[in-house]
C-alpha cells in the first residue's frame, strides 16, 4: 500500500490528481443533489405530524453528520501529519476546516429555522444544539489558529495538534452536554440497519447525503489544490504552471 | 541498577527544580499572583450588582458564577505560563535539555496551579458566603475546585503552548481553550447543585476526577508537541 501511496506525497502529483478528481466530484454531486433535493422537497410524503416543515431535514441532517465527519477526517489528517510527517496531510486538514465550519453553521441555522414552528423557539439549550455549537467553536478555533501563524507549515502543525485535542474532547463534551440537558429527538437515521422512518422518506435522504458528501469532496479538492499552490509558490513547477496558464489565456 | 536509580532521582530532581524555579519567579512578581485573584473577586461581585441582591436568586446561580469566574481567572493567568520563558529563551533551553519534556512541562503546570489554582480555592468559600451559597454545598464547591482547577491548568497549557509564538495570542487563547473547559464546568456546577439538594454527588466528582487523571496523563504530551511547533 505504501508503494502505491508514495507518489502522492509529492505536491505536484497530488495537485494534478485532485485536479482530475474534482470535476467528477462536482458532476456527481450535482447529479445526486438534483435528484435528491427535488425528490425530497417535492415528491417525498409529508410527515403526518410535522407537515412540510420536516423537509428541512434533508439538508439539516446531512450537514450535521458531515460537520462531525469532517472534524474526524481533519483529526485523522492531523494525526498522520504528526506521526508520519506528511506535509500534505497538514494542507488537507487546513483545506477541510472551513468546510466543516460552514456545515456546522448550516446545521445550526436550518435547525433554528425548523425549531421556530415546531418547538416555538429559535433556540433552546438542548444537548445536541449545544454540542453542535461547541463543535462550531472548535472549528473556528482551528481556523483562527491556522490564520494566526505566518509560516503555513507551522500553522498546519499547530492547528493539527488542536484538532487532535478537540477530537479527544468532542465525545466528552458531547456526553457531558447530553447529560446536562436533553430535549432533542433521538437518532433516527444513524441507527444502521433498521431506520425508524419510511423508505419513501429514507431514500431521498440517502441520495441527498451522498450528494452533499460528494460536494464536500469537490470543494475539499479545490481548497486542497489552492493550499498546495500557496505553500509551494516558490517551486519551479508552480511557476511553470502559472506561465503556461498566462500564455494559454 | 544504580544507574537506573540515579536516573529516577534526576527526573524527580528536574521536576522539583522547575517547580521551585517557577515558584521563586512568581513570588518575586507578586502582582502575577494577586491580579487574577482580584479579577476573580471583582467578577463575582459584579453579578449581584447586575442581577439584584435577592438571596434566593443568588444562591441558585452561585455555583455557576463562581465556576465561570474561576475559569476566566485561570484563563487570564495562563498567558504567563510560557510567555516570559519563551521571550528570554529559557523555554528553548528546556526543550534542548536531556530530561523528558513531559516532566518539565508537568512541573511548570504544577507550579502554575500552585500559584493560581490554590489561592482561588482558598478564597472561594468567602465568595460563596457573599453569594449565599447553600450550606450543604460548601464541601462540594471545595472538592470540585480542588479536582477541577488542575484540569483547567492542564488543558489551558495546551492552548498557551500553541499560541506562545504568536504576537496577539491572548484573544485567540480564549477561543481555543474555553470550549475545552465546558465538561469541567458542567460537572462541577452539577455536583454543587446536587449537593444543595442534599443528594449524593460522588458521581459527578468521579467524572471530574476522571477528567483530571485523563488530562494529567495526556495533556503534557500535547503541550510538549505544541511547544516544539511554537519554538520551531
Amino acid at each position: 500500500m505504501w508503494k502505491w501511496l508514495h507518489p502522492y506525497a509529492n505536491p505536484e502529483v497530488s495537485y494534478h490528481f485532485c485536479g482530475k478528481l474534482q470535476p467528477w466530484f462536482f458532476r456527481l454531486s450535482f447529479l445526486f443533489l438534483a435528484i435528491g433535493l427535488v425528490w425530497a422537497l417535492a415528491y417525498a410524503p409529508a410527515d403526518y405530524q410535522q407537515g412540510d416543515s420536516f423537509r428541512i431535514f434533508y439538508i439539516h441532517v446531512p450537514a450535521a453528520i458531515l460537520s462531525m465527519g469532517i472534524y474526524f477526517a481533519m483529526a485523522v489528517a492531523a494525526l498522520s501529519s504528526l506521526v508520519w510527517q506528511l506535509k500534505l496531510a497538514d494542507a488537507s486538514a487546513a483545506a477541510l476546516a472551513p468546510i466543516g465550519a460552514v456545515f456546522a453553521a448550516i446545521a445550526l441555522i436550518t435547525g433554528a429555522a425548523w425549531g421556530k414552528p415546531m418547538w416555538g423557539t429559535w433556540w433552546i439549550w438542548d444537548a445536541r444544539l449545544t454540542s453542535e455549537l461547541i463543535l462550531l467553536f472548535l472549528y473556528l478555533g482551528v481556523i483562527a489558529l491556522h490564520n494566526a501563524f505566518e509560516d503555513k507549515n507551522l500553522a498546519g502543525k499547530a492547528a493539527g495538534i488542536l484538532a487532535l485535542v478537540g477530537v479527544i474532547n468532542l465525545p466528552i463534551i458531547h456526553y457531558s452536554v447530553e447529560w446536562w440537558n436533553t430535549l432533542h429527538q433521538g437518532a433516527t437515521v444513524t441507527k444502521l440497519g433498521a431506520p425508524s422512518m419510511a423508505s419513501s422518506m429514507y431514500w431521498p435522504f440517502l441520495i441527498c447525503f451522498v450528494g452533499f458528501s460528494l460536494l464536500t469532496g469537490a470543494i475539499a479538492c479545490q481548497r486542497f489544490r489552492t493550499e498546495i499552490l500557496a505553500r509551494n509558490s516558490m517551486r519551479p513547477w508552480v511557476r511553470n504552471l502559472a506561465i503556461a496558464q498566462t500564455q494559454g489565456s | 541498577m544504580t544507574n537506573l536509580a540515579q536516573q529516577h532521582l534526576s527526573y524527580r530532581a528536574a521536576f522539583a527544580l522547575v517547580v521551585k524555579r517557577d515558584l521563586t519567579i512568581a513570588l518575586r512578581h507578586k502582582d502575577d499572583i494577586i491580579n487574577p485573584l482580584l479579577f476573580f473577586i471583582i467578577v463575582v461581585t459584579l453579578f449581584p450588582l447586575g442581577i439584584g441582591p435577592e438571596a434566593n436568586t443568588l444562591s441558585r446561580i452561585a455555583p455557576g458564577i463562581i465556576w465561570v469566574a474561576a475559569l476566566l481567572a485561570t484563563l487570564l493567568s495562563l498567558d504567563r505560563l510560557f510567555k516570559s520563558d519563551h521571550a528570554d529563551g529559557s523555554l528553548e533551553q528546556m526543550l534542548l535539555s536531556p530530561h523528558p519534556i513531559f516532566i518539565l512541562v508537568l512541573a511548570k503546570i504544577v507550579a502554575h496551579w500552585l500559584i493560581t489554582g490554590l489561592p482561588l480555592i482558598i478564597i472561594a468559600p468567602l465568595l460563596a458566603v457573599l453569594l449565599h451559597l447553600h450550606e450543604q454545598s460548601y464541601a462540594a464547591l471545595m472538592l470540585t475546585l480542588l479536582l477541577g482547577t488542575p484540569v483547567l491548568s492542564l488543558l489551558g497549557a495546551i492552548g498557551v503552548a500553541l499560541t506562545v509564538g504568536i504576537k496577539k495570542g491572548g484573544v485567540l487563547l480564549s477561543l481555543l481553550v474555553l470550549p475545552l473547559y465546558i465538561p469541567v464546568l458542567i460537572f462541577a456546577t452539577s455536583a454543587i447543585d446536587t449537593a444543595a439538594l442534599s443528594l449524593p454527588y460522588s458521581g459527578q466528582l468521579a467524572i471530574i476526577a476522571a477528567l483530571f487523571f485523563g488530562s494529567l496523563t495526556l495533556a503534557p504530551f500535547a503541550v510538549g508537541a505544541a511547544l516544539k511547533v511554537s519554538t520551531n
